[in-house]
Parts: structure tokens; C-alpha cells; sequence
């Protein structure tokens, strides 16, 4: 295999006070009273985790049989970065305005998005921050947007009730939060929710879309969701995420537009990043 | 000390409206019982267990008594009619064979009525004094206690959430080491929406632990063991919220629990519970709370947290003064009333600092008599939690500050997950030394009358004004239906839980409402 055709590696390590020192710090609590035997256990952890250049730098009485430890130590392991493999989105993020207008314009239809926290949850903060007409952090929810029309059908809705809405309402995207997630929880009610969908006939055609302090963009995809939003996601990133992939169903995805310095302005953020960090 | 720049003539008014604001809803209150009020009447009569499928006793007989519609009399006249009809068989039977045909029951004659009454009046009597005596028991071991790390010092709350009481108590000891005055079990997810309370002790939960009897005794029995070990009192919350508000009160007034959430709108808001039956249910439960001298914390923090905490401001104040006319009304002290609000204003807009001031002092200023109950932000964490901690830090800054009564304390790892034993450790080291370090700060500082903070709450209450006054008018049900609280709007029969509601007949009888409220 010649050099040419072999990627170029990118090597890193994770980086302290110098470049590839693989400096890390860690805090757990280990379930022992505080002693310079409990010191080294933690610094054992440390170095049955890897780690070199073991520091404990705080041991704090945490309780009577609990003791609270702050670790530093150097890992060796290095990776290629660009093997690293990530599904980026990369389409320009209109704003309020434009978006309604792009809508109106590609669709000539509003777009019909059927939101609910699933199974036994009842933490609505995830799906109001995304649909609420009030939004999250100065960003309007769906429900503002006049080319959106939004249903949010509250906490604790069956995956299949969930389905039947959908299918009922035409929705062009089902909109699911997931805040608890103790043993997993929020995996099997959206394993249902999927299965539901293709019981229905609406897996493929209506857009599957997770989100929740503890979903990210890849696990939402191992689910069998279209794509998945953890913390951070602002309503607009949906609404523009909803657009770009209701005109890549048509058969008329956009095309990445450049800026003068040839890469694209910006990114759908998929996974909680902020703009601009996945370019 | 903290500052009020409010005029206070604008304060009278708003405190009328707020009071004619509930007051309006006080005669549909006394008109109507509930499923969850009469099961409280009769866990206090000694039905207290559950059937072979986990279902409790006082469920099963007022399921019973419903479905025959004759509730209206209230479940103790009925108990006290099964147990003439058959003297010393069980409860559920007896109950269950009057209710199958009520109407061939031969009528009671008034001396028998009068007589029937006087009996369960005379039970709940008694138990209402072993109910009164347990609740003494718990302030003479406090009395007997240090409370809170110093005086005007703001009690450290934290939350213990494992879904298993025992891992609760584990964690539960380990914060008290570590300094906290307030343990609450956080309670297992949509409990607010089962219509009874799981009986026996649990060691399941999603996201919390199930509030039930054993699991409440289990945690006191823990919770009073540490508090002799360290010489500090512990106390213990729950929520009185949901479909169950008065039979947890009731629980948690026997098993001597110090504080309960407890709000007139919350249920209706953020849990879709249907109004009728939050505003008969929170009076039941408050009559408890006021009894047994238990601090209720009202849960306006919530609405801040839903909508954007900086235009919601008033809605807060308008609430608290709802929630203190409704709970005054209910014959609670403004002492046993903690006050809800919360530190969430976007950290990403500028003199965020001034303006959490200007609420903190005006809560605590508006209600000088009682313990508000301060919340960390929530609403603007983040997964970089060492930003997190130094956010919660500046709302134990303005806690110690303001003389905030009791603050739950931010977890910088609220984003994620449950708390974490060394989370509470890092918010209760750091809440000690916040308190240490700014002890005498609120005496020494004086805000600018006519600076950002004063003008803040001049803001803010003339908001909250023009809101009591369409509260006021329109009725507590309109603006409700109208979103003017919680930005969540909601209808008299939407909801949950609209069924066990039910209008008192002629001759409904309630003798444990006849104690609680001072008529024998």
C-alpha cells in the first residue's frame, strides 16, 4: 500500500499543560472511610484504569464510610482522529423568519410535528423547551412558527397512542423526550414506540426524532430513530433538521452552501454541539 | 437584612386579592369531598392495610362506596354503619356487604344516626390525639436539637433519589455527616398520578422512591438516630402533591415527617390534575399540615422553570400570595408556609446577580414570618459542571445573603442524573463555607433605592398587581384556563382525577374535618 493512499493519521492524546502530556482528572467516591489505605485504593483505581503519574490530589471525608477523591493521572493511549467517524449534518441553519419562508416556498404546506414524553414520564421540560410557544434560552418553539403546526401531547403517552396520533394527524415528524433514563428505561419505551411505528405502517415515511439529557445522535440511531438531540438542542435546530430532511424525502436535498472560505457557514448541530464546533 | 422597595399600599391590595381570589373558590371547597379525603378519614379510623393484591383497604372501600353513589355521606358514616351491621368482622366485608345494596338498608332511626356519629367521632377523637402526640414527640426531639448550621442560617436541603429506601437511608446518613438539615425523597416518577399510595416498603422506583407509610418510618427511624449521633436535627420531607395530597399528609403526620410539598395550583399545572379535585384535596391536606404543624413549600420555583424566569417573575409573587390566602384559609400559619422561588434567571444576560437580589429579598420581605424555601437554578444547567457549581455557589451567595429560610441545593450535576453521593458532598462543603463567608454580608450591604434592584421589584410587583387583579375578577378557574400561571392554561373538567370528586349529601359526616377544623 502506497503512502498516498493511506489516510493521513492525525494522532492525539489528551492534553493537560503540554502537548500529548495525557493528563486526566477524575472524581468518584469509594465506599471506605477516609485513610491513607483508602488514598491508595483510589490510586489504584487510577492505575487499573491505565493511568500513569498517579496524583490524589484531594481525599475528603465524605460521610463516615464514604470517602470522596479527586485523581489526576497521564494515560498512554493515543487514537488516529481521523479515524474517528461521526454523521454530521451539514446544511445552513436558517433563521426564524427565513425558515417559515423556505417552508412556505420548498413545501407550500405547513409541517406537521407531533410531540410527548413516552411511557411512564412525566418530565415535560424537553419536549416544552422544543415545542412551547415560549421555546429555550431566547429560541421560539415550534409552535411559533407559523409554518409549524405543533402537538405536544404532554407526559406519560403510550408509544402506540403516540403512533396513532401521528398517523391520524398526517405528522410529518413524531418529537419524542425521554428525561428519566434509570435502567434504561427510556431505551426500551423507545424500542416500542419504533416498533409501534412499524406496526403502523409510519416507520419511513414520518420522521423519528429523540431527544433527552442522555440521548445522543448515535444511540437515537441505533434505536431506529431518523436522529437523535441531547442537551442543548434549541428549537431551531429541530425545525431546520425537520425541513432539510423533508426535502431530502423529496428528492431535492440542498445542496452544503460554501462561505468565501469554501467550507459551509454552519451546521445542523446534532448531538448537543454548539454551531460551528463540528465543522 | 433585606430590602423591600415595593409601596405598601400596593402590597395591602394585592394580599385583598389574592385573599378574594381563593376566597371565591372557599364555598365550592366545603361543598365537595373527594376520593383521596375520604380514604385519609378512613386511614385515620385504623384502615390502614392493604388487600391480597397490593391495593389498600381504604381504596377498596371507597371504591365501593362510590360506585354505589352513596359517598356523599361520607365513608366514616358508612364504616360506621358496616361495623353496627356486623360487629367484629372485617372492615372490608362489612363495607363491601352494605355497599352491594345500600338501598336496602333499613333506615336508622335519629337517635341511632345521632348515636352512630357520636362513636366514630369519639374514635377519631382518639386518634387524632395519638396523631397529636406523635407530632409532639417530634418537636420535643427537636427542641431538644441544634437546628441548621447557625442561626439565620438557611437549612441545606438535599434530595436522595435511588428508587430503594435502603439506599436511600444509606445516602441519607452520609449527607447528614456531611452537613445537610433536610433529607427529601424524591418520589418515584408519576406517583402524583397513581389515585392511591403503594403500601409496604419499596425497593423499585424510576427516578425516585415510592412515598408510602413504611418507606416514610423507615427514613424517620434513620433520620432520628442520626440526629441524637450528631447533635443536629434532621429533617425529613415528602410531597403532598398529586391525586394523594391528604392521605400523605396524613402519613407524614404520622410518621412524623417535618415538611411536605404542598401546592394549591401545582397538580393542575404541570400535572394535568383536574382543578376541582387539587383545590378540595390541598384544603384537606393543609388542615392536616396545620394540625400537625408540618412546613408545607409551595412550588412556584416550577414556574420559572418553564417559562423564561425573568418575564414569569410576577407570575411567582402573584402565586405565593394565592398560595398564602388558600393556606391561611385551610387554618395554616404564615410560620408553617415555605414560600417557593428559585434562582434561574439565563446566566448569559448580564446583571443576572441584581435581579435574583431584588426577587430574593422581595420573597423574603413579603412574607417576614415565614421560612421560604429557595431553589437552585435548574433550567440553564449544563453538562460542564464545574460551571454548574460555580453557578449554584452565587444562588447560596444570595441565600445566606436575602435570610432565605430553607435552600435546596444545586447539584452540578443536575443535567444528568440523579445526585451522586460526592455531589452532595461538593454542594454541602460548599454551601458551609458560602454561609461562613458572607454570614454578616446581608447586614452590612443597602441597595440603592433607586438603583436596578428596587426598580426590579417595583417591576415585577406592579406586574404581579395587574395579574391579581384579573384574577380576582375573572376567578381563580378563568385565569387558570386563560395560561396566566405556569404559561400552561387548563379547564374545571379537563384533567385527572375530575371523577373522585363528589358533591356532599344532607347528612355528610367527617369527624376528622370536624377536628381539623376546630369544631370538636
Amino acid at each position: 500500500m502506497s503512502g498516498a493512499e493511506e489516510k493521513e493519521k492525525h494522532l492525539i492524546r489528551p492534553y493537560g499543560d503540554r502537548k500529548d502530556d495525557g493528563v486526566v482528572q477524575l472524581s468518584f467516591v469509594l465506599p471506605v472511610p477516609a485513610s491513607e489505605k483508602a488514598k491508595e485504593a483510589a490510586a489504584t483505581v487510577a492505575r487499573k484504569l491505565g493511568l500513569s503519574h498517579v496524583l490524589v490530589a484531594a481525599m475528603e471525608r465524605a460521610g463516615e464510610g464514604y470517602s470522596f477523591f479527586v485523581v489526576y493521572g497521564r494515560t498512554h493511549m493515543q487514537l488516529d482522529y481521523n479515524s474517528i467517524e461521526v454523521p454530521v449534518v451539514l446544511h445552513r441553519k436558517h433563521g426564524f423568519d427565513e425558515l417559515n419562508e423556505a417552508v412556505r416556498r420548498d413545501l407550500g404546506r405547513r409541517i406537521v410535528v407531533v410531540g410527548a414524553c413516552i411511557g411512564t414520564d412525566s418530565h415535560t421540560t424537553g419536549i416544552d423547551a422544543i415545542m412551547n410557544m415560549k421555546g429555550y434560552a431566547g429560541d421560539y418553539g415550534l409552535e411559533r412558527y407559523p409554518m409549524f403546526r405543533a402537538v405536544n401531547l404532554g407526559s406519560q403517552v403510550e408509544p402506540a397512542a403516540l403512533v396513532a396520533r401521528a398517523r391520524a394527524e398526517g405528522a410529518d415528524a413524531v418529537l419524542v423526550s425521554k428525561v428519566v433514563t434509570q435502567r434504561d428505561v427510556h431505551k426500551e419505551d423507545a424500542r416500542a414506540l419504533i416498533e409501534s411505528a412499524r406496526e403502523q405502517g409510519i416507520l419511513g415515511k414520518t420522521l423519528f426524532l429523540f431527544g433527552g439529557p442522555r440521548v445522543d445522535h448515535k444511540t437515537a440511531l441505533e434505536l431506529g430513530f431518523d436522529a437523535g438531540f441531547g442537551p442543548g438542542t434549541r428549537p431551531s435546530d429541530v425545525a431546520n433538521y425537520i425541513y432539510y430532511r423533508i426535502l431530502e424525502r423529496m428528492g431535492k436535498p440542498p445542496e452544503p452552501q460554501k462561505t468565501a472560505h469554501g467550507t459551509p457557514d454552519a451546521t445542523i448541530p446534532l448531538t448537543g454541539e454548539k454551531l460551528g464546533e463540528t465543522l | 437584612m433585606a430590602q423591600l422597595f415595593v409601596e405598601s399600599e400596593k402590597i395591602v391590595r394585592a394580599r385583598e386579592l389574592a385573599r378574594s381570589a381563593a376566597a371565591g373558590l372557599q364555598a365550592f371547597i366545603h361543598r365537595h369531598t373527594t376520593v383521596s379525603i375520604e380514604r385519609t378519614v378512613l386511614r385515620l379510623l385504623g384502615i390502614a392495610g392493604a388487600g391480597s393484591r397490593g391495593a389498600p383497604l381504604a381504596n377498596l372501600m371507597v371504591d365501593r362506596l362510590r360506585e354505589a353513589g352513596v359517598l356523599a355521606q361520607g365513608a366514616a358514616f358508612w364504616l360506621g354503619r358496616a361495623l353496627r351491621a356486623a360487629p367484629g368482622k372485617d372492615p372490608l366485608q362489612a363495607v363491601e356487604r352494605i355497599a352491594a345494596h345500600p338501598a336496602k338498608l333499613p333506615a336508622l332511626s335519629p337517635a341511632e344516626d345521632a348515636q352512630l356519629r357520636e362513636e366514630m367521632r369519639a374514635e377519631a377523637k382518639a386518634a387524632a390525639r395519638e396523631l397529636r402526640a406523635r407530632v409532639d414527640q417530634r418537636k420535643q426531639l427537636k427542641a431538644s436539637l441544634q437546628v441548621g448550621s447557625f442561626p439565620g442560617a438557611p437549612w441545606k436541603y438535599v434530595i436522595v433519589a435511588t428508587g430503594n429506601i435502603h439506599d436511600d437511608v444509606e445516602q441519607a446518613r452520609a449527607a447528614a455527616q456531611q452537613g445537610a438539615d433536610v433529607i427529601a425523597v424524591i418520589r418515584s416518577t408519576a406517583q402524583s398520578l397513581l389515585d392511591y399510595v403503594p403500601h409496604g416498603p419499596t425497593t423499585e422506583g424510576f427516578g425516585g422512591t415510592y412515598a408510602t407509610q413504611e418507606n416514610f418510618r423507615i427514613m424517620r427511624e434513620a433520620l432520628d438516630e442520626e440526629s441524637a449521633r450528631l447533635g443536629r436535627y434532621l429533617h425529613l420531607t415528602n410531597y403532598s402533591s398529586g391525586l394523594c395530597m391528604p392521605e400523605i399528609a396524613y402519613m407524614a403526620a404520622h410518621e412524623r415527617l417535618d415538611m411536605l410539598l404542598n401546592d394549591a395550583m401545582y397538580g393542575i399545572l404541570f400535572r394535568d390534575i383536574n382543578m376541582q379535585r387539587t383545590f378540595c384535596d390541598q384544603y384537606f391536606s393543609r388542615r392536616i399540615c396545620a394540625f400537625a404543624e408540618i412546613i408545607i413549600n409551595t412550588g412556584e420555583d416550577n414556574y420559572i422553570t418553564t417559562a423564561d424566569a425573568d418575564e414569569a417573575a410576577h407570575t411567582v409573587i402573584a402565586s405565593q400570595l394565592i398560595n398564602q390566602a388558600f393556606a391561611h384559609g385551610a387554618g395554616m400559619g404564615d410560620e408553617l408556609i415555605g414560600f417557593g422561588h428559585s434562582f434561574e434567571i439565563d446566566p448569559a444576560r448580564e446583571d443576572t446577580l441584581l435581579r435574583e437580589f431584588a426577587m430574593a429579598m422581595m420573597v423574603r420581605e413579603l412574607f417576614p414570618r415565614s421560612p421560604i424555601k429557595y431553589m437552585p437554578p435548574t433550567k440553564h444547567k449544563e453538562g460542564d459542571i464545574f460551571f454548574s457549581h460555580a453557578y449554584d455557589v452565587i444562588s447560596d451567595l444570595v441565600a445566606i445573603t436575602t435570610g432565605q429560610g430553607i435552600q435546596l441545593l444545586g447539584m452540578m450535576t443536575e443535567a444528568m442524573h440523579n445526585p451522586f453521593l460526592m455531589d452532595r458532598y461538593v454542594a454541602l462543603k460548599s454551601a458551609a463555607y458560602v454561609y461562613r463567608g458572607a454570614r454578616h454580608l446581608g447586614e452590612e450591604i443597602r441597595f440603592r433605592p433607586d438603583g436596578i434592584v428596587a426598580r426590579r421589584q417595583r417591576e415585577i410587583f406592579d406586574r404581579a398587581l395587574a395579574l391579581l387583579e384579573e384574577v380576582a375578577k375573572d376567578g381563580m378557574m378563568a385565569a387558570i384556563g386563560k395560561a396566566r400561571f405556569g404559561d400552561t392554561a387548563r379547564t374545571p373538567e379537563g384533567g385527572k382525577g375530575l371523577d373522585g370528586v363528589v358533591e356532599k349529601g344532607p347528612g355528610y359526616f367527617n369527624p376528622f374535618l370536624e377536628i381539623l377544623e376546630g369544631q370538636a
